[in-house]
């Protein structure tokens, strides 16, 4: 993992794989979008699970949220992406001038929801959407495949990857299209130590090579201090904190700097009981 | 790989001519020894039918047999028969499995469908189809009509219960992922569920391939002019214990082929499936 250190200017639109010359992956390049959250009600039955939720994300800010488990974190993000329709309130996308777009949103789910009986390379390919030809659709999955180092293994089935691997080819998969807004549902919970790592710079390479605005749910606090350039805590259906992460990117662990944001947010998660 | 090779870059004790005797050896006794129960049955059913222990009325000599299999391929009414009866079992597998699949994946995808069609085909499943044997001779007489009908409905249940059970079961998280990626109505079908049901589907198949051999049996022993069942029957009448045994054995046979095509599909359509990776 030696190349990833010095590329961080987001670069909307162009990816360089590691080691090689700059590739441009123009169509279907999408811009980062902001995100605009104003009073969001998510109400299951007696179930209020988010109250009046007003929040701002700039366009390719990296937000990370934590929170107590069935705190309504996989709620938010599912109305993020447009998987489920709020209760009550108003979601708005804009682009960087300002005006209201349709955010081009991913999510990365925890599992990594792969078709098992597609090749890996014809997996990541789905990400693209049916309105894609098929060459063209191989061609760019290859060239994300690349860019998560998992080219060797195109045209493997799933079932003979890792869990790591799996991950990554989920990611590769929101990936592919280019999206303004990707969001992850603690993608790496299923993965161990060394993998979360790893994993964890990828993520962090990818999301300032492109630009997206990235929002991640985790339940590992450091994990959100090490990544995030903002991090809120969700509790009782609200924003209970709101930090934001002033440390230059890449982060390194053990750092004292995030050490006491780390202690601050455990505060307010624990301190919140 | 020669042994030359390989003693060129190991030790000499190591030399790999010295390997493949005892593995060779294992591999011929694996191979080897599921046959030899059937093999040693065979060799004392022949010797005590030689002795004249075992009366020829009740059980032929396994020369008897092979005889037997020599005249009725000369005389061309095997080949005939196992024609007959193949055409009459692929029909009934076609037509059974054609409405048993529709209905599986109609009542698997859509609650009103099954919502119509379910109890119903639940209801028609507790009769045991042989039964209707003297019904369906009063209907369609001894022709073709019989056979094709008993064995659709003998072949329609157990695939309709599989497919809908797979259509049923595919994983739903799987199904959230294609939709967010824009996938619908037939696309999703084709590249989703479809391919999350086979596994399920393949297991109707082999099941129903089971039923269909057994109704047909069944119903060329009684309601039939031609075919391996109605070999077997004649044979009977005129106590003809040789072709009567050669009749079961062309059934286990033909059972036994359509088993290894179907599992050749399943490994084929499969490949995904760690189970059928090697
Ligand atoms: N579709 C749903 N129907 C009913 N209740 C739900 C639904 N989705 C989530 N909930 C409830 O909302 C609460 C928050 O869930 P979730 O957002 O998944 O929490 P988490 O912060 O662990 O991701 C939980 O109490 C859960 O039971
Ligand atoms: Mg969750």
């Amino acid at each position: 993992m030696s190349g990833y250190v010095s590329r961080y200017a987001p670069r909307p639109g162009t990816i360089e794989p590691l080691g090689g010359q700059r590739q441009t992956v123009s169509a279907g390049a999408t811009e980062a979008v902001s995100i605009e959250l104003r009073r969001i009600d998510q109400t299951f039955g007696p179930n209020r699970v988010l109250r009046g939720i007003d929040l701002d994300v700039p366009a390719g800010q990296f937000l990370a949220i934590v929170g107590k488990s069935g705190c309504g974190k996989s709620t938010l993000l599912r109305l993020l992406v447009g998987l489920d329709r709020p209760t009550s309130g108003s979601l708005r996308f804009a682009d960087r001038s300002g005006d209201t777009v349709e955010a081009n949103a991913r999510i990365v789910f925890q599992e990594p929801r792969l078709l098992p009986w597609a090749r890996v390379v014809d997996n990541v390919a789905v990400g693209l959407g049916q309105d894609v030809d098929e060459n063209t659709a191989h061609v760019k999955a290859l060239m994300v495949l690349d860019e998560v180092q998992l080219l060797d293994k195109a045209d493997q089935w799933p079932a003979r990857l890792s869990g790591g691997q799996r991950q990554r080819v989920a990611l590769a998969r929101a990936l592919v299209s280019r999206p303004g807004l990707l969001v992850f549902d603690e993608p790496l919970g299923a993965l161990d130590a060394l993998k979360r790592i790893t994993m964890q710079q990828l993520v962090s390479r990818v999301w300032r090579e492109l630009g997206f605005t990235a929002i991640l749910v985790t339940h590992d606090v450091s994990e959100a201090v090490h990544l995030a350039d903002r991090v809120i805590v969700l509790d009782g259906g609200k924003v209970a904190l709101d930090l934001d992460i002033a440390a230059e990117h890449p982060r390194h662990h053990g750092d004292p700097d995030l050490a006491v944001f780390e202690r601050r947010l455990l505060n307010a998660i624990l301190g919140a009981d | 790989m020669t042994a030359y090779d390989v003693a060129s870059d190991r030790s000499p004790q190591r030399r790999s001519w010295v390997l493949p005797a005892p593995s060779a050896r294992r591999i011929l006794l694996k191979e080897f020894l599921p046959y030899a129960v059937p093999i040693l049955v065979v060799l004392i059913w022949q010797i005590l039918s030689s002795a004249g222990w075992i009366s020829t009325r009740v059980m032929p000599a396994p020369t008897d047999v092979a005889g037997a299999f020599v005249d009725q391929l000369l005389s061309g009414a095997l080949v005939h028969n196992v024609a007959v009866s193949g055409a009459r079992a692929l029909a009934g597998l076609i037509v059974g499995g054609t409405i048993g699949l529709a209905l599986g994946i109609a009542n698997g995808i859509s609650k009103l469908s099954e919502q119509l069609t379910d109890t119903s085909l639940q209801m028609l499943r507790t009769i045991p189809h042989l039964a209707m044997i003297p019904l369906v001779i009063l209907w369609f007489g001894i022709g073709e009509e019989s056979k094709l009908f008993l064995t659709s409905l003998g072949v329609l249940f157990p695939i309709y219960l599989n497919t809908f059970h797979g259509v049923r079961n595919v994983d739903r998280e799987l199904i959230e992922m294609g939709r967010i990626y824009g996938m619908n109505g037939w696309t999703l079908f084709r590249k989703v569920i479809l391919p999350g049901a086979l596994p399920s589907i393949f297991v109707g198949l082999r099941y129903a391939l089971g039923i269909m051999w057994l109704t047909l049996i069944v119903s060329e022993s009684i309601a039939a002019s031609s075919g391996i069942g109605h070999m077997a029957n004649q044979a009977r009448e005129f106590m003809m214990t040789d072709v009567v045994v050669l009749s079961l054995l062309i059934y286990a046979a033909l059972g036994k082929l359509a088993d290894v095509i179907a599992k050749t599909m399943e490994r084929h359509a499969l490949s995904w499936n760690p189970v059928y990776q090697r």
